[in-house]
């Protein structure tokens, strides 16, 4: 499916580029084709891992100099579309362009820091960081620095307060609905997740494990190096996991919901004009009927049909859904005692049992999201157990 | 000696200076301890701190800019609830009044990108802790206390986010909130809450649930106004003042800011 998307991408661009809509036309209408879930988190995970492991190489400065040239030079030219440009200023918007530049600069200098450090390490040389008698006197250093500081943000923040007003829509009217309704842009992560799982997983289970998992990790990662310092070397696995959940299911899900969500939650790419008479989406399978229903019809096995009433004294939620608490079940329980025995040994060995456990159940619901989604594209996956009658669905 | 020295000289040797400030000025190495160290804020700081520690491109300022947006926030906040009434009838009214007749009707401007702001640094702020492995022994637990900061400075956001009463308040509201109708257990449409009987009265539904703790009804009504002013004046920010308070004492206790070792 992807394949296909970017020959057509390809096709289009240089029919396009041929015909009136020239480049830009071309440009535009493939990253519009590109705003859709399935090709968007994709790109900026395949982004992420090409940048983390490419570390040593686009963080100099000249390199980073020109990248950020291109990409604020693109930004520019794309505020030229009307359609585009309507979204970026939308008041409540801004802040999230402000927090994108601000993001890749300071990445940007942490891992740049980060480069220069592990070359150090690799040739015994003395940290950035190192030379830790090397004291200052708070007053004057700090202080000043603070005034400074302090001074200086203040002067942005009233600048910003003249430059652009809050926004305030028509006052409240619980009978108009707008659509489509948003939450705050910084929670448009979670509204996102919405569109692959019910409200008490988006809404509850994830943000309480984001913060569980937040609070533990300083007590499930036991790795002594890298405590003061920019690296990347040292810290491996533990920077992968958190960037990944970091820049892809936080912000480039918020960047989807607000820049790219439309009417009826619809993507529009960042060059279309909101429509509100988009079709619907297509009808979604689950777990139980991929078994008892798709399952049998490919294979003749057993007669095709969801179980409809109790069987081997079991009730009939539960046998319609034991297909699918098996598979999670496997996920949950099962596949995290098989690693530890064999690929996640060390790892289990050196965390111990309850570490180990709080670990795989934070590290399985943080995976479980990209599978979701794969799962939803390829095979538009509902739920892997709907017990709906419960409203257990997940 | 000039004029301006002369009074200079007399100010700081009069009674009422010498009784503000416990030292010379800040010349040498003792008056500059002494500064920091008989002032109630400045001793937040050290006396001396990591020469490294302090470099922008170490820690890019990000904490102490939440600090400083957190205060922006209060006194702007503040001003702003001189003008705010969070009823239902005048809460939109108001906000266009401060629009229109306040002097300084920038105020809500401020406040309002203000707690943007908020959001992106404490977020870069945390981005960095962990990038410097800042949250390792002996950090831990002030990580922890963090990250509920990080918590309640997006509810503090999100309560505040309500009170203009407008399309984008109230429907902005209701999205969020009604996530926690599917709280499990204590939402009325979560998983287990249909386990909560007492014989054949349910304990969960609609009108006792998370969701209607939280907005006083079973949608973003009155209550819910009245409720989230409260929240986002008073007790967020207390609790946040507390924790920041902590928070502080604890960079101090556990060795000032990060560095190798
Ligand atoms: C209201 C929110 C917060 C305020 C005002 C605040 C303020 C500060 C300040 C001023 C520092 C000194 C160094 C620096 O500027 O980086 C600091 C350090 C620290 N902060 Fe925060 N912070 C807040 C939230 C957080 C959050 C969300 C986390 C992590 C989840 C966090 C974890 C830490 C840690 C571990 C240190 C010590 C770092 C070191 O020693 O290098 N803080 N904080």
């Amino acid at each position: 499916m992807l394949k296909q998307a970017i020959m057509n991408g390809l096709n289009t661009l240089v029919l396009a580029a041929a015909s009136d809509g020239g480049l830009g036309g071309a440009i535009k209408d493939l990253l519009n084709r590109a705003s859709v879930p399935q090709i968007f988190v994709p790109l900026m995970a395949i982004g992420l891992i090409v940048a983390l492991l490419t570390y040593r190489v686009w963080t100099k400065p000249k390199i980073a100099g020109l990248l950020g040239l291109g990409f604020i030079g693109f930004y520019l030219w794309s505020a030229t579309d009307e359609n585009f440009f309507k979204i970026i200023v939308k008041p409540d918007n801004v802040p999230i362009t402000i927090m994108l530049t601000a993001m890749a600069i300071v990445t940007w200098v942490a891992f740049r820091q980060a480069a220069i450090n592990d070359r150090r390490i690799e040739r015994g040389e003395p940290l950035i960081e190192s030379g830790a008698d090397d004291k200052v006197l708070v007053w004057p250093d700090l202080v000043y620095t603070e005034m400074i500081c302090l001074v200086l943000c203040t002067i942005a923040l009233v600048v910003w307060a003249i430059l652009l007003k809050a926004p305030l829509e028509p006052a409240a009217n619980p009978t108009n609905i707008p659509n489509p309704s948003k939450a705050p842009w910084y929670f448009l992560g979670l509204q996102e997740l919405l569109v692959y799982f019910d409200p008490w997983i988006a809404g509850v289970l994830l943000p309480g494990f984001i913060i569980l998992g937040l609070v533990a990790l300083p007590y499930i990662d036991k790795n002594p190096r890298g405590n003061g310092y920019y690296t990347f070397s040292q810290r491996k696995m533990v920077i992968w996991v958190f960037m990944f959940g970091w820049i892809i299911l936080w912000v480039a899900l918020i960047v989807l919901g607000t820049f790219l969500r439309g009417p009826n939650w619809n993507i529009f790419g960042p060059y279309e004009t909101w429509d509100a008479h988009r079709p619907a989406a297509l009808l979604n399978v689950n777990v139980s009927d991929l078994f008892w229903v798709v399952l049998p019809e490919k294979t003749g096995l057993w007669n095709p049909g969801l179980p409809k009433e109790p069987m081997w004294g079991l009730p009939t939620w539960l046998v319609r859904e034991g297909p699918g608490l098996m598979v999670l079940g496997a996920y949950f329980f099962i596949l995290p005692v098989v690693l530890a025995k064999s690929v996640c040994a060390k790892l289990y060995k050196d965390l111990g049992l309850i570490r180990y456990a709080v670990f795989w159940l934070l590290m399985s619901w943080m995976i479980l999201v990209p599978i979701k989604m794969v799962l939803r594209w390829l095979f538009n996956l509902k739920y892997f157990v709907a017990i709906t009658e419960y409203f257990f669905n997940i | 000696m000039s004029v301006f020295g002369n009074i200079g000289n007399y100010i700081r040797e009069s009674q009422i200076w010498g009784s503000v400030f416990r030292h010379g000025i800040p010349r040498d190495r003792r008056t500059r301890a002494m500064a920091v160290l008989s002032n109630v804020f400045l001793h937040l700081h050290p006396v001396a701190v990591r020469k490294s520690g302090i470099r922008l491109s170490f820690t890019w300022c990000m904490g102490g800019l939440t600090f400083f947006l957190f205060l922006a926030e209060t006194i702007t906040g503040v001003l702003l609830m001189f003008y705010y009434r969070p009823v239902v009838e005048y809460a939109y009214n108001d906000i266009i009044q401060l629009r229109a007749h306040v002097t300084l009707g920038l105020l809500r401007e401020i406040h309002r990108w203000g707690a943007h702001a908020m959001v992106i640094a404490i977020w870069l702020h945390m981005l960095r802790v962990f990038l410097t492995g800042s949250y390792k022994p002996p950090r831990e637990f002030n990580w922890g206390v963090g990250v509920i900061l990080l918590k309640l400075t997006l509810l503090l956001s999100f309560t505040g986010y309500l009170l203009p009463w407008d399309q984008l308040a109230i429907w902005a509201i209701t999205v969020g909130s009604n996530m926690a109708r599917a709280t499990p257990v204590l939402g009325h449409e979560g998983p287990g809450a249909a386990a909560m009987m007492i014989g054949d009265v349910p304990l969960i539904h609609a009108g006792s649930d998370a969701r209607f703790l939280l907005l006083a009804g079973t949608s973003v009504g009155p209550g819910a106004l009245l409720r989230f002013y409260v929240l986002h004046c008073i007790f967020i920010p207390l609790v946040v003042l507390v924790l920041i308070a902590v928070h502080f004492w604890r960079i101090r206790k556990d060795g000032g800011i990060s560095g190798p070792l």
